[in-house]
């Protein structure tokens, strides 16, 4: 396997513009926590690099999307030594379901860290249900 | 620039395969030559890169959701040292689906080239990314020599 990966290195080259494209498919997804509590589904995702402005949230009834570019102070001249992140887009999708008020979102964004308040309809929130005896 | 510092290493899938092949070799025991001894395994965190120009090598963590206070950086001669704690607040009476934020204490160690100066160094964390800047010596940077 070794020696399969040594001979890609001849494919390797490419031009600025090919890589252009390739990087915009390349797209790192937010590592997230997820969870619901009877008001609504809450999600927290990282999104270290990203500032309020470089920042997108769509949301219709269906899909929930976070896309944000990381913005890094970079000087003149830089070449990478080593790079666990290999791009600076980040993005994730999630399929919503009907309950929830998409339109009512809240987010916040904080030193890269994303929330996301999502509501649930009150129809839908649970009501406690009493056992009667007697 | 910022084109070139994570473009220097592939991405799309050709990369991802190339990184998983590397992956499946070290786990065969049989990759292309030995890995630094202070490497880890991929996915830890806080994920890290390193970018160098002739007058400073700049380090990224990328950590969202920390206190500054909570971070210890420290540096002897070129091997630079981040450790620190982050706390994710828990949600007690919510039930969980997903749960991928790391939590806890961390601790990464990265080896510098061996020109820099460790009296020069800054740091700085914006946007849940922290900076640090070490420069170099100037004993190390390529000179312009003229012809008389």
């Amino acid at each position: 396997m070794a020696a399969a990966a040594e001979g890609k290195d001849v494919t390797k080259r490419e031009s600025t513009e090919q890589a252009a494209t390739r990087r915009e498919d390349f797209f790192l997804v937010p590592p997230a926590d997820i969870f619901e509590d009877t008001e609504g589904i809450t999600v927290e995702a990282e999104m270290a690099g990203v500032s309020k402005d470089q920042l997108s949230i769509q949301a219709d009834r269906n899909n929930l999307t976070i896309e944000g570019e990381a913005a890094i102070d970079l000087p003149a001249g830089m070449e990478a030594l080593y790079a666990d992140l290999q791009s600076t887009r980040y993005r994730r999708s999630f399929l919503l379901s009907g309950e929830l008020e998409t339109d009512r979102i809240e987010a916040n964004l904080k030193d890269g860290l994303l929330t996301l308040r999502i509501p649930k309809r009150a129809e839908h929130k649970p009501r406690r249900i009493e056992v009667r005896t007697g | 620039m910022f084109v070139n510092l994570f473009d220097s290493f592939e991405g799309g899938l050709l990369g991802e395969l190339r990184r998983f092949e590397n992956e499946v070799d070290q786990l065969l025991g049989r990759g292309r030559g030995p890995a630094g001894i202070r490497t880890v395994r991929r996915g830890t965190f806080p994920p890290i890169n390193v970018g160098a120009s002739p007058e400073r090598v700049d380090v990224y963590l990328f950590a969202a959701g920390l206190d500054p206070k909570d971070l210890d950086i420290s540096i002897q001669q070129n091997l630079l040292a981040v450790s620190g704690r982050r706390n994710v607040e828990t949600h007690e009476d919510a039930d969980y689906y997903r749960r991928e934020r790391f939590e806890g204490e961390f601790r990464r160690v990265i080896t510098l080239p061996d020109d820099v100066d460790p009296e020069r160094v800054e740091a700085k964390y914006r946007d849940g990314v922290l900076q640090i800047t070490v420069q170099r010596r100037e004993s190390a940077r390529p000179r312009q020599i003229t012809v008389n």
